[in-house]
């Protein structure tokens, strides 16, 4: 349907109603275009890049001789053939492009190899003579604490005296704990594909989050000012945080082939090569000490986070930063101190996933709250009670921002009830009395993620509005589409605005010669700013036709009602086709700009501290699961979710998110497994021996549901509130039913040590050693 | 000879001459016939994301399977009908049942998963679509998709198993089927490239006359493991001989010493027959990769490749499996697991193949498991894959075999603790006293899938599993197949 009749009564593609992804028919079908599908050119370039074998080397010889000889070879890549700065990091300047003299990963890229097919690059890559000398090389968090080895400066907040009000508690409790790196895993791999223009401009097709600073770095790259160099994408393959910067430096390899041999060339890593080179969540170290009372109200919490963040800075910062601001969770911790070390490993530099830190850094007072709790004896619900935030008082987190927005109580209280949680942990703990090999576990756990980008400078957005002399209106902004339904939401916005029927929209792809300067599509902030941005813009178009329609049919502003599709303008209506062609003719223009920054927030960097968030997500979970002792196999049975969405854009978008959020973060809490053996190479690189979650792995039951009093109490777009990161922290609930289950094993009396992600092999050994404490114990117990 | 490939897309024959012999079908369909809808995720048969459908004339009728372009050679197109997604879409462009099902759901986020999802249920829709949870998870087992959770998805397939709708294909039947019938017909297939060769005999005496010309040459059944040394490895075949087209070694017959599965079986033809003899057997042969690799992969690669963490070589083991074997010399039989020699050692003679296997059928006082141990239920290679026969006499052990892939760098049974089993009482004792014994048994590796400690450990809580569940059957030992704790 090429041209629907239009509505009358509501537009189609309304805010706040349920609406396909704009690009769902087209996906089925195929004919939804990613990168590597878009036609070849003539005279198409095929890129492979050599990586280091080495985790920590010096390279004490490059010969790419023989590769400059080999078939098909056009053109071989080094760090000796750059024009401009050998780096693509977003923020330090330590990624070099192209290894010199020295090596810091296995997979460092070396030089890059350009022929005719990809095959021939490919087996021309394999001559090459390089010589290593091997150098010692750290591989693990213990590693790097011990050798003093760190990408960025330790940080620290501070409230209060943490370690004397824990030595003054009735009780106290430790717990360390690992937790596993998580591979982004899109489905389509990291791709570019760079055109030759005029001028010696690059026309460069790339699949990344960051459009804007794939532009910037690709210019540093070639030495050429930003204006020359332009990035289209219509859509990424998944993203997750994997392509906010790891896309940058392909774009570079890309670009400079094409600069050096006037051709277009494309990279396409593969699914090895991908997970070999490409950044991943940060692993974590976390020690946890905290003093409670008798009801397990914390009078203080002390957290150590250590991170895996790899040979270089990346975007470690803000993501461990943002990992010490979701230390509290949903918990007001009276006095606290939160020390985040920020380490240096020869292993690949980790990278934004989905959370940002901010999953790591909730899962420790998350496992604290049930340590207590078993400690206590108590329900685990109790005790995250008795420590939930305020509403007046106690409501000042560690970095002194204060929760106005505090949902959280009503959150669990509901879903307590509607998941009948109470009942069901009685039947499990019958079920495990009864049954010696299966345990069953549940856990209720909730959510509070901040949401904007912590550096503040990031938080706006652009976007350009045409309207064309039929009607039809023509959207662009900043944001990427990586199949969170961004595109469909900013035109729902505008459909809204415009009160047109949504089909009169078309949403075009993201390109920085559109729209400049625009910050990463990350930190769920997608609809947030650019929905702002993209109503600013229509905004603008909306209040020069109304004035226009004023003017020219003499009546006040007051009487110009948008109408579905129509406008009344006093006693005349007319419809939005009929309004544009008029203004056109009266030479109004019929373009804008529009532009967005979120207000409010402040932070200092230096001390950690203001309002680095506009506001706050919040959801819960609980999950139910089952384990076999014997060979610690497990799986989620069932989960209930609540989240809020606040006043949500488009229900059916946001369930994809609350649901994809959660089984990614299930993977990540379970089956997904980075092994690195001693030398610091990556194991596991493919589907094969990584396992994020397969259809069955989906809990046979799921209800989840939007809260449906959820409305943002800032005046974000039309009272929404961001959706991409905050549902996968839900998955919590999961990992902690687990050491439900394990702690069943000893009458609960003692909870297990578990590090993530629980796969059978942690899962029976933490129920092999939880057993030999219970039966130590008793031991004592009885010599007593 | 023949030296083109014939194969029917979209109505017609496909003829080709001068390929590659090694090239996928995905890369074909992407790189050459700029068909682009269907994506590499992988390049191993692991996210389905290029998935395609094939049709084959069976007993005269059409079957469509799901399978997985990015390890399937060009060549062994032939004779088959290829639909990929681009082909799905009415004549006037409206979506197919299966798509518009998708849609309707809100099941596509990213939608680089998609294409592979439509495609299995597509060839879901064209067998016997069921609308049980459990059911469709193994449909779509092998099609990962890292965005939506699959929830949307599955309400997708229930939808589609609910609607009695039909479609082009169901029309067109007639038709494709004839041409096919025709392709039947063809004569065997010799292709040469460069300097390679690429046979598909139509029966096992062409087999025996390819083999003993190229003794060297390289069988190929379902791929499912040489694909990958192409898409990983790069390596180049010189000669390639495709079993695939000899209908003798595809054959399922029920004889006096057992169930006879030609080596050309697949998994999901050996499924059914298997799980009816052994049902712990069909709970494996479900948990072996996915719909896509089930329908490539053959019982006899699985066997010939010689792997350690091979799925069914343990349970085969146990049960006594004949393997038969065959060369110009004419046959012979081994128990299966001498054929089993070394980590990367078969008895498999120059010129030899694997021609069937007899599993016996179940004896009346025997009981028999198996169980599968790997980080993800579905779609995962075993950390350890135990397999267990025990023949009671009373309350003694007349015998017990016992066998653990993953131990070891073959299939291997674990001898010192079956001989300290046998002749004693079945009893928790027993099992204490001997499982110290599977230490000697066994020494085995840590790798990425697990450590050397937690495999041990797992082997004998296996076995003590199997004791559990052969004493006393009422107390719950399983998470997962036929009342297990975890399904829904
Ligand atoms: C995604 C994926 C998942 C997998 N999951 C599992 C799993 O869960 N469990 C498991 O056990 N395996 C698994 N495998 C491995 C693989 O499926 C099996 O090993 C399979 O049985 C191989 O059979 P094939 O027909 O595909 O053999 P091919 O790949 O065609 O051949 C395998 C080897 O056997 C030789 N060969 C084949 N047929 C004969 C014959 N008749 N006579 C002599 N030699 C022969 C070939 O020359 C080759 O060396 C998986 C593979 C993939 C790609
Ligand atoms: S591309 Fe992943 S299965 Fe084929
Ligand atoms: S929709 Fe993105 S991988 Fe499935």
């Amino acid at each position: 349907m090429r041209n629907p009749p239009l509505s009358r009564n509501v537009i189609r593609g309304t805010v706040h109603a349920p609406r396909h992804h704009d690009s769902a028919a087209k996906q089925v079908a195929g004919e939804a275009l990613y990168i590597d599908d878009i036609a070849e050119p003539k005279d198409l370039l095929n890129l492979y890049i050599a990586q280091s074998e080495k985790a920590h080397a010096k390279i004490l010889k490059l010969d790419v001789s023989a590769v400059r000889r080999a078939p098909g070879v056009v053109v071989v890549l080094t760090a000796d053939d750059v024009p401009g700065i050998n780096d693509a990091s977003p923020i330090a300047g330590d990624d070099p492009v192209f290894a010199e003299e020295i090596v810091e990963y296995a997979g460092q890229s070396l030089f890059a190899v350009a022929a005719e097919t990809l095959d021939q690059a490919r087996a021309a890559a394999k001559l090459a003579i390089i010589e290593y000398e091997e150098l010692p090389a750290i591989v693990t968090v213990e590693q790097a604490m011990a050798a003093n080895s760190f990408v960025l400066p330790t940080r620290e907040i501070r409230r209060g005296d943490a370690s004397a009000s824990i030595k003054a508690a009735k009780h106290r409790l430790t717990q360390r704990f690992e937790i596993g790196g998580q591979d982004h895993f899109y489905l389509e791999g990291h791709v570019a594909l760079a055109l030759p223009g005029e001028d010696g401009d690059i026309f460069i097709y790339s699949s990344t989050q960051h459009p804007t600073e794939v532009q910037h770095n690709v210019a540093k790259f070639l030495n050429l000012s930003d204006h020359a160099v332009t990035v289209e994408v219509r859509r990424v393959g998944g993203g997750f945080g994997g392509k906010e910067t790891q896309g940058a430096w392909f774009a570079a390899i890309a670009g400079l082939t094409t600069k050096l041999t006037g051709r277009p060339a494309k990279i396409r890593l593969d699914r090895d090569d991908d997970m070999i080179m490409t950044g991943k969540r940060h692993d974590f170290v976390v020690t946890v000490e905290m003093g409670f009372d008798d009801n397990g109200r914390v009078s203080g919490a002390e957290f150590i986070f250590a991170s895996r963040c790899g040979r270089s800075a990346d975007l470690s910062a803000s993501i461990n930063d943002r990992a010490m601001f979701h230390a509290d969770n949903c918990y007001y911790f009276e006095n606290v101190t939160i020390i985040s070390h920020r380490c240096k490993t020869h292993t690949v530099s980790n990278t934004a996933f989905r959370g940002f830190g901010g999953p790591q850094g909730m899962l420790a007072p998350e496992r604290m709250m049930d340590a207590i709790a078993c400690y206590l004896g108590k329900d685990p619900i109790d005790v995250r009670k008795a420590n939930l935030y305020g509403k007046k008082s106690r409501n000042v987190t560690p970095y002194q921002m204060t929760v106005e927005d505090n949902i959280a109580p009503e959150i669990i209280a509901e879903l307590e009830k509607s998941s009948d949680y109470a009942a069901r942990r009685e039947a499990i703990r019958a079920f495990n009395k009864a049954s010696p090999y299966l345990k069953k576990g549940i856990s209720l756990t909730p959510v509070k993620f901040g949401i904007s980008f912590t550096a503040t400078h990031l938080n706006q957005a652009g976007a350009l509005l045409h309207v064309y002399t039929d009607g039809s209106v023509m959207i662009n902004h900043g944001g990427i589409e990586m199949g969170q339904g961004l595109y469909i939401k900013v035109a729902q916005v505008v459909a809204e605005v415009l009160q047109i029927d949504i089909e009169r929209v078309k949403i075009t792809a993201t390109r920085t010669d559109k729209v400049p300067n625009t910050s990463a599509t990350a930190a769920s902030s997608g609809a947030d700013i650019n929905g702002k941005a993209a109503e600013a813009a229509a905004i603008a178009i909306k209040e020069r036709l109304a004035k226009f329609a004023a003017e020219y049919y003499g009546v006040k502003l007051s009487e110009i009602t948008f109408l579905p599709n129509r406008i009344r303008i006093g006693k005349h209506v007319v419809s939005f086709r009929d309004l544009v062609q008029l203004a056109y003719m009266s030479r109004i223009s019929l373009s804008s700009t529009g532009f967005y920054s979120t207000p409010k927030i402040h932070y200092d960097a230096e001390t950690l501290s203001g309002r680095p968030f506009y506001y706050f997500a919040y959801g819960a979970a609980v999950s139910e699961v089952i384990i076999d002792t014997l060979t610690g196999e497990n799986k989620v049975v069932a989960v209930d979710i609540l989240h809020d969405a606040g006043k949500s854009l488009n229900p059916a978008i946001d369930l994809g998110q609350i649901e994809g959020g959660y089984i990614q973060g299930m993977g990540w809490l379970t089956t997904e497994e980075l092994y690195y053996d001693d030398k610091g190479i990556l194991k596991t690189h493919a589907p094969s021996t990584y396992k994020i979650p397969a259809c069955s792995d989906r809990p046979a039951i799921f209800n989840m549901k939007i809260f449906e009093q959820g409305e943002n109490v800032e005046e974000t777009i039309f009272r929404s509130k961001a959706v991409g990161e905050p549902p996968l922290m839900l998955a919590i609930s999961a990992f902690n039913a687990i050491a439900d289950a394990i702690s069943s094993v000893t009458d609960y009396r003692f909870y297990p040590e578990l590090n993530a992600p629980a796969t059978p092999e942690r899962v029976l050994m933490a129920v092999q050693n939880i057993s030999e404490t219970a039966k130590t114990h008793k031991l004592t117990e009885a010599a007593q | 000879m023949r030296q083109k490939v014939r194969y029917v897309h979209r109505g017609e024959i496909v003829e080709l001459e001068n390929i590659d012999p090694t090239k996928t079908v995905l890369n074909y369909l992407r790189y050459e016939k700029a068909l682009t809808g269907t994506k590499e995720g992988c390049a191993e048969g692991d996210c389905g994301a290029c998935t395609v459908v094939l049709g084959e004339l069976v007993n005269g009728k059409l079957k469509y399977q799901a399978v997985n372009a990015c390890i399937q050679f060009l060549p062994t197109l032939d004779g088959k009908e290829l639909i990929t997604v681009e082909d799905l879409k009415e004549k006037d462009g409206a979506l197919h049942p299966v798509q518009k099902a998708l849609v309707d759901a809100n099941g596509t986020q990213c939608g680089f998963c998609t294409p592979g999802f439509i495609m299995s249920l597509f060839a879901e829709m064209h067998s016997t679509p069921k609308t049980d949870r459990s059911h469709i998870n193994d449909v779509l087992a092998g099609n990962l998709c890292r965005c939506t959770g699959y929830g949307t998805i599955v309400d997708a397939a229930v939808a589609v198993a609910q609607s009695s709708e039909k479609d082009r294909f169901h029309t067109e039947m007639t038709a494709t089927s004839a041409l096919l019938a025709a392709l039947k017909k063809d004569s065997g297939l010799h292709l040469t490239w460069l300097d390679r060769h690429y046979f598909a005999p139509k029966t096992v005496d062409e087999l025996i006359d390819v083999l003993a010309r190229y003794p060297d040459a390289i069988l190929l059944s379902g791929a499912t493991d040489v694909g990958l040394w192409i898409t990983k490895q790069h390596r180049e075949l010189t000669t390639v001989i495709y079993l695939g087209q000899i209908q003798e070694l595809k054959e399922i017959e029920t004889q006096e010493g057992g169930l006879k599965l030609g080596a050309s079986v697949t998994y999901s033809d050996a499924w059914a027959p298997l799980a009816e003899l052994y049902p712990d057997f069909g709970e494996l042969i479900r948990r072996i990769a996915s719909t896509q690799i089930r329908n490539s992969g053959t019982i006899g690669g699985n066997i010939a490749n010689g792997s350690p963490i091979g799925d069914t070589p343990p349970a085969l083991i146990v049960l006594n499996a004949r393997l038969h074997l065959r060369s110009k010399d004419g046959p012979r039989d081994i128990p299966i697991e001498d054929f089993f020699i070394d980590y990367g050692n078969q008895d498999l003679k120059p010129g030899e193949f694997v021609e069937a296997v007899t599993v016996p059928l179940p004896k009346v006082d025997a009981k028999f498991a198996t169980y599968k141990i790997s980080k993800r239920f579905d779609q995962d290679i075993s950390a350890v894959c135990a397999a267990f026969h025990l023949t009671l006499k009373g309350d003694t052990v007349e015998d017990i075999r016992i066998c653990y892939g993953g131990m070891a760098g073959i299939p291997k049974r674990a001898h010192l603790t079956e001989k300290a089993i046998i002749g004693q009482t079945w009893n928790e004792t027993t099992i204490s006293d001997t499982l110290p014994l599977m230490e000697e048994d066994y020494q085995p590796l840590s790798d990425m899938r697990a450590s050397n400690q937690y495999r041990m450990l797992a082997a004998q809580n296996l076995l003590r599993k199997f004791y559990v569940e052969t004493s006393t059957p009422e107390v719950p030992t399983r998470l997962l197949g036929e009342g297990g704790f975890a399904c829904a």
